[in-house]
């Protein structure tokens, strides 16, 4: 250094010179690995938290049942079918004794388990000569599954079955014409399965006259319903077993049974087993998956309506909250001052309505009077307060980095507001706003469930359900037919938990620094 | 600015928007027309009280009627369907008793068991007890209150037999609320609404007094020579307690409002069913009144909550930029 002035150059000729990269472009050199990006790093992040993605795969098992859980079931939306009510789960594929198999509980009284147990052996006396008490335990109509020892109790005896909610409903009476009898009869022969069996002599001396519109009273009883046999006298349950049933079918003057009793010139009452009748009508057994409901809708694809009803409104909502939010939060966070001193005020009165008094009023004015549907309502309404949490968020992103360095450096390039807005400054909130979305979904499907629960949107109707409409109807049959409260609750009760955790999941992966501290 | 004049202005605020929520509801029921009941027998007394409310005159009339009576009178209308011919605050007042019986009882149970299940997870963090605790959180606070309710009126009420499956009623319990038929009747109402509160409430304790576990004052704490249990009664509890304080006080004043599904699934008759049947049969003096009762509480217990941020620790105040 302290030469630097006697330094002398040594003249170095031109031609000693030459350029180094006179035919390459300049370019840095490239990286060695691959580039993680903000949103690879955070889906690697969600990938080693194991509870989300096992509730990611629970969402997706769950929104794949929505869409195709109607073509699992042979049941339409808006079938209903009366008869078939409150019927238990049933799957005859996998028909484990005791589960799944259509039955439920009950204790029978001596005079009603005969009844019951007629219905099997009815099931196998087509010709009039009489059945027995074996025969009815085998029958494959038989409408007790099992049955436990005699007990008494107060009195009486008792015993405990396991009865099956489907061919309990027996035999019934049906007016038709000839015609449909003939098409019966044809599709009797086709299939080779019974539907019409032998009418019975209601009118005769051994049919009760309260007991003529039951066809389950195939057999001879008198007036207290207890059977009784050749010679009129009453039988026990032990006389049952031991002798079988006398049938009382009507008969025409050779002694022949009778399928039919001619009501006029074109009338027939015929009297068939409704089961294998339903077969004839529908084309396939009785076999509600998860029991049917009150109204005899099967509930498998009631609840997959009511699924797809949650997503697609959860949807729907987190999107719009999501957009409005955004745009309100960017506008008020980016002008400050004034902007945001009035946004501030606005957003601080709607979120002083409380939620359900929003949800009356859309109600009361949009969907009663008919201007929306209840799914549009309440999409509605969730969106008149919704947005507010997004937009604050949003907002508190906009100050955050509105007076960085590199948002100088861009306005200066000459970039106009909405390219900072939203090509400078929202990718940076994006993963909070990602996980506030998320986080609203299973927010927006408890409320959803809990509002038409309560039943101040009602969504039951033959084509939409909701599982809190489902709930909400069965509340009744709690203690006696708890399967059509079992599934509708355990489905919303899946749905919640898996999106908390993925929401969760989400969260500490777009935002590491928070984790932890909320859960 | 001092603290008197800051409570004064959110007060003021509060107000402010009190009013203009009250000013939209009405307008908004007013609009709609409402369909005027039968006549009942007291037909008379019903068209003079109907003149007096000024029901066919133009809205802004008929607010600044509803105004004045509730200034003066403290008025807030009639009841027409629920109480027929009642005013509708004291339908209002003659429904809490059920309502703030039910959430005491239950903020009696969940606020302790929360606060203690809460420092027990914290303290044992991510050993066993505290992922037992972590999932039984998560559980309670997915799963929806309906579904509790239902699963124990099904095993302690139906299959179990130990209590009665809705909530008796008060003439059935004797006419005294703390009775003893009373209160077994209430168990199970009290027990599904608390396993949401103690779920949020061991959440929060547990994230708080974690985040309080590992912070530099703990470890100045335990150099200076106390034990690890002095260290989390005397630093940490205290800290860890700043937000939770104002959460307990904002569920103390939830108790007014009272929760509609739980009182609908067990029959009781609070407010909340009071809320849901004005809605129902649209009775809208009581649903107005209803409506600004749950927004008065919505309102004073975020003010409430701000406040109490404030007084725990001075540095925060909260609306404040």
């Amino acid at each position: 250094m302290a030469d630097i002035k006697n330094f002398v150059i040594p003249d170095i000729p031109a031609s000693k010179f030459r350029l180094v990269q006179k035919d390459a472009d300049i370019h840095d050199v490239k990286f060695e690995t691959k580039p993680v990006g903000f949103f690879k790093d955070a889906w690697r992040r969600f990938c080693k938290n194991k509870s989300s993605v096992v509730a990611a795969i629970i969402i997706a098992c769950l929104l794949l049942f929505a869409f195709i859980g109607p073509f699992i079931t042979k049941y339409e939306m808006s079938e209903a079918n009366g008869t078939y009510a409150k019927c238990r789960p049933i799957n005859r594929a996998l028909n484990i004794n005791g589960f799944w198999d259509g039955g439920y509980n009950k204790k029978l009284n001596d005079k009603y388990l005969i009844y019951i147990m007629g219905i099997g052996m009815g099931a196998e006396d087509t010709e009039g000569e009489g059945c027995q008490w074996s025969d009815g335990i085998e029958s494959q109509y038989g409408a007790i599954i099992s049955i436990g020892d005699e007990y008494s109790a107060e009195g009486n005896t008792y015993r405990d079955a396991r009865v099956d909610s489907y061919m309990e409903m027996g035999f019934q009476y049906l007016s038709l014409t000839e015609d449909q009898y003939n098409d019966i009869k044809a599709w009797e022969a086709e299939s080779g399965i019974r539907a019409i069996y032998p009418m019975i002599n209601i009118y005769g001396e051994w049919c009760d006259e309260y007991n003529r519109d039951d066809a389950n009273y195939w057999y001879r009883h008198n007036a207290k319903q207890w059977p009784v046999n050749e010679k009129g006298k009453k039988m026990e349950v032990a006389d049952v077993m031991e002798n079988g049933l006398i049938d009382n079918y009507l008969r025409d003057g050779d002694g022949n049974i009778m399928d039919y009793m001619q009501r006029d010139s074109n009338m027939r009452t015929v009297r068939v087993l409704y089961y294998n009748y339903y077969q004839y009508r529908n084309g396939h057994a009785p076999e509600f998956l998860l029991g049917a409901d009150p109204t005899g809708y099967d509930i498998l694809v009631r609840i997959a309506s009511g699924l797809r009803l949650s997503f697609l409104l959860s949807i729907a909502v987190s999107l719009v909250n999501f957009l409005v939010g955004t745009i309100y939060g960017a506008i008020e966070g980016y002008y400050g001052g004034a902007v945001d001193l009035i946004g501030e005020r606005i957003s601080d009165i709607i979120s002083g309505i409380p939620f359900i008094v929003s949800c009356v009023l859309v109600k009361l004015h949009m969907v009663n009077t008919g201007k929306m549907s209840a799914f549009g309502g309440l999409v509605f309404a969730y969106f008149l307060t919704g947005w507010i949490g997004q937009a604050y968020l949003v907002r508190t992103q906009f100050y955050r980095f509105k007076n960085q360095e590199y948002i100088l450096a861009a306005r200066t390039l000459g970039a106009k507001d909405g390219r900072l807005m939203f090509k400078h400054i929202l990718p940076n909130a994006l993963g909070t706003i990602v996980t506030a979305c998320a986080l609203d979904i299973p927010s927006v499907i408890l409320s959803e469930s809990t509002l038409s629960f309560l039943g101040i949107y009602n969504f039951n109707s033959r084509t939409l359900t909701s599982l809190g409409t489902m709930l909400g109807d069965g509340q009744g049959y709690l203690s006696t037919y708890p399967h059509i409260i079992l599934f509708p609750a355990l489905a919303i009760s899946l749905l919640m938990i898996s999106f908390n955790l993925f929401g969760n999941g989400l969260r500490d992966a777009f935002n590491p620094t928070l984790r932890g501290g909320e859960d | 600015m001092s603290t008197f004049k800051y409570v004064l202005k959110r007060i003021g605020l509060m107000l402010v928007t009190a009013f203009i929520i009250m000013t939209i509801c009405f307008v908004l029921i007013k609009l709609l027309e409402p369909e005027l009941p039968m006549m009942g027998n007291q037909a008379e007394a019903e068209r003079a009280r109907r003149e007096a409310l000024g029901w066919n005159k133009p809205i802004m009339v008929q607010y600044a009627i509803y105004l004045k009576n509730i200034f003066t009178k403290w008025d807030w209308g009639t009841s027409w369907k629920i109480d027929y011919f009642q005013p509708a605050a004291s339908v209002i007042i003659k429904r809490l008793p059920p309502t703030v019986i039910i959430n005491s009882l239950e903020l009696l149970i969940s606020i302790p068991v929360g606060i203690i299940l809460g420092v027990f997870a914290a303290i044992k963090k991510n050993k066993w007890q505290d992922h037992l605790i972590s999932i039984i959180i998560m559980l309670f606070i997915s799963v929806p209150v309906f579904v509790y309710a239902f699963l124990l009126q099904y095993l302690l009420g139906f299959k179990l037999g130990w209590f009665p499956l809705i909530m008796s009623s008060l003439y059935d319990a004797g006419g005294k609320w703390f009775s003893k038929v009373m209160l077994k009747s209430m168990v199970l109402p009290v027990l599904s609404l608390s396993f949401g509160s103690i779920a949020g409430l061991t959440r929060m304790t547990r994230a708080e007094l974690t985040e309080a576990l590992t912070s530099d004052y703990m470890l100045l704490a335990r150099t200076k020579g106390l034990t690890k249990s002095q260290a989390i009664s005397r630093h940490a509890m205290k800290n860890a307690m700043v937000p939770i304080l104002p959460r307990i006080l904002g569920m103390i004043l939830g108790i007014l409002g009272g929760a509609m599904l739980t009182e609908t699934i067990f029959g009781i008759n609070g407010i909340g069913k009071l809320y849901l049947q004005s809605i129902t049969t649209l009775d809208y003096d009581v649903f107005m009144a209803t409506s600004m009762f749950y927004c008065i509480i919505g309102l004073a217990s975020t003010i409430v909550i701000d406040l109490s941020y404030g007084f725990l620790d001075p540095r925060i105040r909260m609306g404040e930029r």
